[in-house]
């Protein structure tokens, strides 16, 4: 499974980077190198084998459901880019 | 150079009068500016730390103190500390201020440490030599032409080139372990869940774990039996009852059954690293510890299993970073979009950028069953070889890297040759095991040797209890 340049472009647009020329040809390069690489679990067999997604398996956690008291919306927002009152500030999202 | 051998003995001479706190922590302040092109922190907070040191002092004086108190603590820039940096070494984070206090510092600075400063890594803990920092690359003290392994290269070195008593370091596939046998210090990767990971940025959540660097044994017990334990702000941390690690440390009432997995010493092992660990393993063996050959027949496919499942944890985890709430925001914003693309482009570096990618194709559509599904397949099996090879064997031994110290640049442009020296530790971390690695020797050339001795889950005493006997038995005729 080759990854072409045109995949790159495409997974750095879901990725939300945009890449330069020389950062698309480079990147192309490496991961075919290391996917071609991880091909190698091919060779295992895997038919019945159960995923493992932690490697400390245990029982799910409850809590009761009480509000607790978290961080001030003011401590929020003091490493905010950009804000304004209760908000943070983005660019306009909807055209006029 | 101080003139104690572990936070026992200065807190002793603290208590007695004859150190100073404050002097010491002076000290350590003016050896970190006096190595300063190191580049082992990225800040240094020492108002903070002469504020905390006279604090402390008093306790002592009254005989309140907590059971660290006096020890004094660099942490790895990617744990928060209220209202300092938490920057991981990323361009994206270089202006943040945290505003809550990950639990393990807490627990540290409730036991009264001091805590120096932030130490630099690889951004976002990603990659294995510490040149991948914004901050700069840290050079290795022992020879300043070499790295000093990552990613908690600052943590490592600021241990092994004495500008502080003891550091935290985050191991997600090594990270703890390879610097430390880079730089010649204990360096402990707890099991998974052992520690809490509340205010550590996540780089990939089910691998990450927080672990100390020491220049003993007995100061590496003493931080993993206070940050260990389960936390309401963490649900993965879990409720297993934590030993009195550093008071259980000397009871070596049982030779363990160790075991040497012949898939660990193969082709790719330096012939002095080989070499070192076999000569530790004949005293272990000549002092009554049994040795046994055992397989771990699915290492081989511990490096592509890993980079699989990272990578992917990674692009999610990282997908936070957006220029919207906190971190950078490029000045190209004109539109949403631009914010979300210009901002993690200008912020993010070449490793951390190339992981993401990695990390969303392998979750992508037509793909996720064949790379993440199968890969968790494969950490399956990986983690079985370790639960049959652990019903037969106390420990293992292995090396921690296939290499020494390499040159900085050696192998920065070619990111699988980099991930392909990761051989020897992944394993801990895809099975969830916690892992030491132990200074046993010096190469001919002079530089560091580290042999890693594993263990079950939760049997972190078994690994301390047998570092503690190298270190005292074996490394002290040497």
């Amino acid at each position: 499974m080759a990854v072409t340049r045109k995949d790159v472009e495409h997974i750095a647009q879901l990725a939300k980077l945009s890449l330069e020329e020389n950062e698309v040809e480079s990147l192309t390069d490496q991961m075919n190198d290391i996917l071609g690489y991880v091909e190698k679990l091919n060779e295992l067999d895997t038919e019945n084998i159960e995923p493992l997604s932690h490697p400390v398996e245990g029982n799910n956690v409850f809590r009761e459901d009480v509000p607790i008291k978290s961080i001030a919306s003011s401590e929020a927002l003091k490493n905010a880019p950009s804000a304004s009152e209760e908000f943070f500030l983005v660019p306009k999202v909807i055209n006029n | 150079m101080v003139n104690y051998k572990n936070h026992s003995e200065k807190l002793q001479k603290l208590k007695s009068g004859e150190l100073s706190l404050e002097d010491n922590v002076k000290f350590f302040l003016s050896e970190i500016d006096k190595n300063k092109k190191l580049n082992a922190f990225n800040f240094v907070f020492s108002d903070f730390a002469l504020e905390q040191a006279k604090t402390v002092q008093g306790k002592i004086k009254n005989n309140t103190n907590g059971k660290l108190a006096g020890m004094v603590v660099a942490i790895k820039d990617v744990l928060s500390l209220k209202d300092k940096p938490t920057a991981c070494s990323s361009k994206i984070l270089k202006d943040y201020i945290a505003v809550y206090t990950s639990t393990a510092v807490q627990k540290l600075i409730d036991e009264d440490a001091i805590i120096i400063g932030k130490t630099n890594c690889d951004e976002f803990a990603m990659g294995s030599s510490n040149e991948n920092s914004a901050f700069g690359a840290v050079l290795n003290p022992v020879d300043n032409q070499r790295v000093p392994g990552g990613s908690s290269g600052g943590s490592a070195v600021a241990v092994a080139a004495g500008l502080c008593d003891v550091s935290l370091g985050t191991d997600t596939g090594g990270s703890i372990r390879q610097p430390a046998s880079f730089c010649g210090v204990y360096g402990l990767k707890p099991t998974y869940s052992r520690v809490s990971r509340y205010g550590l940025t996540a780089f990939a959540s089910s691998f990450d774990s927080i672990g100390p660097f020491s220049h003993s044994v007995e100061d590496a017990a003493k931080v993993l039996e206070v940050i260990s334990g389960k936390d309401e702000k963490d649900s993965t941390s879990l409720n297993v009852e934590v030993p009195n690690y550093s008071a259980e440390l000397t009871n070596i009432d049982k030779k363990y059954k160790i075991g040497i997995p012949k898939e660990y010493f193969g082709e790719g092992l330096n012939e002095e690293i080989k070499k070192a660990i076999e000569d530790v393993v004949a005293k272990l063996k000549s002092s009554g510890f049994e040795i046994v050959d055992i397989n771990l027949p699915h290492n081989e496919y511990t490096i592509a299993t890993y980079y699989i499942l990272t990578t992917a944890e990674a692009s999610s985890n990282l997908a936070r970073y957006d220029g919207a709430r906190y971190g950078f925001r490029s000045n190209d914003a004109a539109t949403l979009l631009d914010m979300y693309n210009n901002s993690r482009s200008e912020g993010f570096g070449k490793e951390v950028k190339r992981r993401i990618m990695l990390g969303t194709y392998v979750l992508s559509a037509g793909y996720y069953d064949a790379y993440y599904k199968k890969a968790q397949k494969a950490r399956r099996l990986i983690k079985n070889d370790f639960d049959l090879a652990f019903k037969n064997v106390d420990l293992i031994i292995a090396p921690a890297s296939p290499t020494l110290p390499f040159k900085i640049g050696e192998k920065s442009e070619d990111p699988l040759e980099m991930y392909l020296g990761d051989i020897y530790t992944t394993s801990a971390n895809l099975a969830g095991i916690p892992g030491i690695s132990v200074p046993v020797a010096n190469s001919e050339e002079g530089l560091p040797i580290g042999m890693q001795i594993l263990a079950n889950q939760f049997d972190e005493l078994k690994l301390l209890k047998t570092s503690y006997f190298i270190q005292n038995e074996i490394l002290k005729n040497n």
